[in-house]
């Protein structure tokens, strides 16, 4: 058996050209962590984007809550080689929370409440390709999925959708997340099949 | 890291995903000779030793993560490629290995 779990969820059952390459169609959803799930008390709750200069941008959960959220549906690549497609997703686009935010930052490093970590360039987070989510097919979105809030930029491997988001440092220079920093591709497009370093 | 710890300790945390570092075995017997499940790890973060087997591994994840069983810090982290491996140790301090008496 190889080291890495390919979705634990039994073999592969389907492939086509909607998936990526090496991916496999799912319908459930694998729960995957490097890591206990935290639990985050709404009140207690808050998302910061900090500019290059330290310049910090926040938000309650009220605040996220007051602001008018997108319904993005959208499919999801897991760097394990699942993908779902069509899944339906409440959230608030970052486009929204960056509009007042001023930078020159090229890079992001998002980070999660648990100490996870991922980095991508910043103009993967505009441009309506980037929410904080909230809701999953309709519910709540559960703890073991990121709940209260994650990010969802479904256009990379799905562990750039950091789980359990607690802020955006924008940043000059490019620094390794938590999986980029042990083999893992730095920017993760599963339409090139990036996922270790060198693919 | 010691901000990542602190954060782990703060909003504590159940999870059943874990198993105990027996599980690295298999994937650590690829790289080593020995069984390093029986070495003694010491957590960068909060100074513990013990066995690598005591640690607490998820493998439901892109690579295995074994964290320290006190403070969940990361001691060691696994990725394994397909013609490369990846191996972290900056969250442990040291490993004490037995060895033959010279």
């Amino acid at each position: 058996m190889g080291i890495v779990s390919p979705g634990f969820r039994g073999r592969p059952r389907e492939s086509g050209p909607e998936l990526p390459p090496g991916q496999y169609l799912t319908r459930d959803f694998p729960v995957l962590s490097a890591g206990p799930t935290p639990r985050v008390p709404l009140d207690q709750w808050e998302f910061t984007i900090t500019t290059e200069t330290g310049q910090a941008h926040r938000w309650s959960w009220a605040d996220l809550m007051a602001l008018p959220g997108d319904t993005p549906t959208v499919d999801i690549h897991c760097v394990t080689k699942w993908s779902k497609l069509g899944t339906n997703w409440q959230g608030v686009p970052l486009d929204m929370l960056m509009a007042d935010v001023t930078t020159d930052a090229d890079y992001a490093l998002v980070q999660s409440y648990g100490g996870y970590t991922t980095n991508l360039p910043l103009q993967d987070l505009r441009d309506g390709q980037a929410w904080i989510a909230y809701r999953f097919e309709g519910e709540d979105l559960a703890p073991e999925h990121g709940g209260p809030a994650r990010l969802l930029v479904p256009h990379l491997y799905f562990w750039k959708s950091a789980k359990w988001v607690r802020g955006i440092q924008l940043m000059l220079e490019d620094e390794p997340g938590f999986w980029e920093s042990a083999g893992y591709h730095n920017y993760g497009d599963p339409w090139r099949e990036q996922r270790y370093q060198g693919d | 890291m010691t901000s990542e710890r602190a954060e782990w300790g703060r909003h504590q945390v159940d999870s059943e995903m874990y198993e105990d570092g027996n599980a690295l075995a298999g994937p650590l017997g690829e790289i080593f000779t020995m069984d390093v499940t029986v070495a003694v790890s010491r957590c960068a973060g909060c100074g513990l030793a013990g066995p690598v087997a005591r640690l607490h591994v998820y493998r439901h994840a892109p690579g295995w993560v074994a964290r320290c069983p006190a403070c969940e810090g990361v001691v060691l982290r696994l990725v394994r490629g397909p013609d490369s491996a990846w191996l972290d140790l900056t969250g442990a301090v040291s490993l004490r290995l037995p060895m033959p008496t010279l």
